[in-house]
């Protein structure tokens, strides 16, 4: 909300020449040589299991680091920083959804979604009134008021996958990161839940890079990347 | 917030985590109950004689005297004779002398003769005196007075008849001279509670028809006669001694110890308690390593519950990682969580052992005359728990620094 000029040119997301190479499995290489993300664009990311998916998704979000190249978030290489830089740097920059189990059961809705806060100093400061935010964004995210007091995991898969959406939008990182979280979902619900999702996202111009291997999702995005174009993965015997 | 989400995934384990905290409060219990216990019984024993400045007997262990003439644990070997008695009591050093003649008992209790001076100078709990709660002290031959734990337990009252069994657990009973209940005295806590207290004479009284242990056949003499006779008794068991000034306490001692005419010896009773615990410490020792190791092998079980939680909590740290949080506040919450379990298992063990006080202690007290009191926890045990919950926190180390390496090794990605 602070750049409200579109700074187009820099790019929310940049990828340069990433090589990756599986610790202690030579046999396994990920490439990356180009890949880049505007502010507000949502992108799908198509790729059949075992094209190299989770990997990249890792290194996007700096749990691994890339033997060479630069791997850009915001303007920032994360190669550069200490590994506990990158888990707040994550935490400030990156909402996160997974395919499932995306919640702590035993926690409420209310304490899920303002997790990655307590790890986020400054996208805490982004929120005014967490709690009151909270309930905003389970509001827009058509959830009931009253479920964010209740234990996560007492609610359906759906409701789930909306509390993490509502977890991955609080404080409004500049990119949203999902790998595959409608596969859990059925048909009908997984366009409702994209809906509300991309409204979200419009609303504060974040990023949304979503993976899956369902191609039926792909009108929906702004922008459809197969991981095919984009990356090699090299398995040969070492 | 991490500390709400720490317990919630407790409550969320809340079986195996209340069977952890159980086991480590039962420990801490143990722990303090032998604790308790074992003060609670030292400072009784040290309650039980006060003012008493030295304990004259035949030549013996110091301790097997102090055992058998206050405590009434074990008998006496040898008796020393009327004549010495007398003798050190006409010392200049002794202020007064209390002659103690034991050997008879009362159904479980031990029959005590002494003179009425013993109800002036027997001293407890740091110069408490004997107190008459019914009756009146004794004052006839055939008077007796009774401890509290005598009355209750066969539920006398004063003008009860009661007849002196010969020796201890005996079944040839003094039937001929029956002693009548004269006074109940208060409860003090120690032996004097579970005696049947008689005068010197009345010990002589009982035995007037009785030769080496059994009665003489058809020879029963009526009570009338025994009190024309002169009831000097030929010996006593003990006496009980004060002397004018501290000072004069060894000198009387080593001349007692030196007496010629007879083996005799005089102990400080604080002294022969000292020996006493010298003895009683290792078993002592052995007890309170005993509890303490139950403490660790409680602390041990819940290291085996934290590290076979790990493996379905991975989704939850994976959960932790891909929020932001570093491992090592996966490892700082594995380490909390632990000591809130010891926490809460010895703040739970602490209220259990005052409940097992409060519910034991009459049983305890009336079963083996111990009476242990309830204080609020001594610094001492106050470092005990603190101790366990520290203890509990740095055992838990050890599957938090596995969690560490899973977490980074999982990143925020886990395949189950």
């Amino acid at each position: 909300m602070t750049n409200l000029a579109p700074v187009l040119e820099v790019p929310v997301l940049e990828l340069n020449d990433v090589r990756y190479r599986w610790p202690g499995r030579a046999s396994f290489e990920l490439q990356v040589p180009h890949m880049a993300l505007a502010q507000g664009e949502t992108v799908l990311l198509l790729g059949e299991s075992g094209s190299g998916k989770s990997t990249l998704l890792s290194l996007i979000c700096g749990t691994v680091v890339a033997q060479s190249g630069v791997v850009r978030v915001a303007g920032t290489d994360i190669s550069s920083l200490s590994s506990g830089k990158r888990d707040r740097f994550r935490a400030e920059q990156i909402g996160l959804i997974f395919q499932q189990f995306n919640l702590l059961p035993f926690a409420s809705v209310q304490d899920n979604i303002l997790l990655p806060l307590r790890f986020a100093p400054d996208r805490a400061k982004r929120v005014a009134s967490p709690v009151d935010e909270a309930d905003r964004l389970c509001s827009d995210l058509g959830l009931p008021h009253d479920l964010l007091g209740a234990r996560s995991g007492t609610l359906s898969v759906g409701q789930q996958q909306r509390v993490a959406a509502a977890r991955a939008l609080i404080g409004t990182p500049p990119l949203i990161v999902a790998d595959e979280p409608t596969s859990s979902l059925d048909a009908a619900t997984q366009v409702a839940f994209l809906d509300v999702l991309f409204a979200q996202s419009r609303a504060h111009t974040t990023t949304v890079l979503m993976v899956s291997h369902d191609a039926r999702l792909a009108d929906q995005f702004d922008r459809v990347i197969q991981i095919a174009d984009i990356a090699k993965t090299t398995r040969g015997i070492a | 917030m991490i500390l709400r989400l720490a317990l919630g995934s407790l409550l969320a384990r809340a079986l195996t985590v209340a069977m952890t905290v159980l086991a480590i409060a039962l420990s801490v219990m143990l722990f303090l109950g032998v604790e308790k216990v074992r003060t609670g019984a030292k400072a009784s024993f040290a309650d039980t004689i006060s003012g008493t400045d030295l304990i004259v007997g035949a030549r013996t262990g110091s301790v097997q005297l102090l055992l058998y003439s206050v405590f009434r644990i074990g008998n006496a070997t040898n008796n020393m004779t009327w004549e010495s008695y007398q003798d050190i009591a006409a010392r200049d050093a002794v202020d007064w002398i209390v002659p103690i003649s034991l050997g008879d008992s009362h159904r479980q209790f031990r029959v005590m003769g002494t003179t009425s001076e013993f109800f002036q100078r027997y001293k407890y709990r740091s110069g408490q005196s004997l107190a008459v709660s019914d009756g009146e002290v004794m004052d006839d031959l055939f008077d007796a007075t009774i401890g509290a734990d005598v009355a209750e337990t066969l539920g006398y009252n004063v003008g009860d008849p009661i007849v002196v069994a010969h020796g201890l657990a005996s079944f040839s009973e003094h039937e001929d001279q029956p002693f009548r209940i004269s006074g109940i005295l208060e409860k003090t806590g120690t032996p004097v509670d579970r005696t049947v207290i008689v005068s010197l004479e009345a010990i002589e009284a009982i035995h007037v028809d009785w030769r080496s242990g059994a009665q003489i056949p058809g020879q029963s003499t009526p009570a009338d006669a025994i009190r024309q006779m002169e009831l000097q008794p030929a010996a006593i068991t003990a006496a009980l001694v004060g002397v004018k000034g501290r000072l004069q306490v060894f000198g009387l001692q080593r001349s007692i110890n030196d007496y010629v005419e007879e083996p005799l010896l005089a102990i400080l009773p604080g002294v022969a308690l000292q020996e006493l615990w010298q003895i009683v410490g290792i078993a002592e020792t052995a007890l309170i390593a005993v509890s303490g190791m139950v403490i660790v092998t409680a602390l041990i079980g819940m290291m085996a519950t934290i590290f076979s939680s790990l493996n379905e909590r991975r989704r939850e740290m994976a959960i932790f990682r891909a929020m932001g949080a570093r491992p090592r506040v996966i490892f700082a919450m594995l380490v909390l969580e632990a000591a809130v379990m010891a926490a809460i298992g010895a703040l739970l063990g602490l209220i259990l052992l005052y409940l097992g006080l409060y519910v034991a202690q009459p049983l305890i007290d009336s079963a083996f005359g111990l009476w242990i009191p309830i204080d609020p926890p001594t610094l001492r045990e106050v470092w005990v728990l603190i101790t366990v919950i520290l203890a509990g926190a740095i055992v838990s180390m050890v599957p938090a620094i596995r969690a560490y390496r899973m977490s980074l090794a999982d990143g925020m990605m886990v395949r189950i």
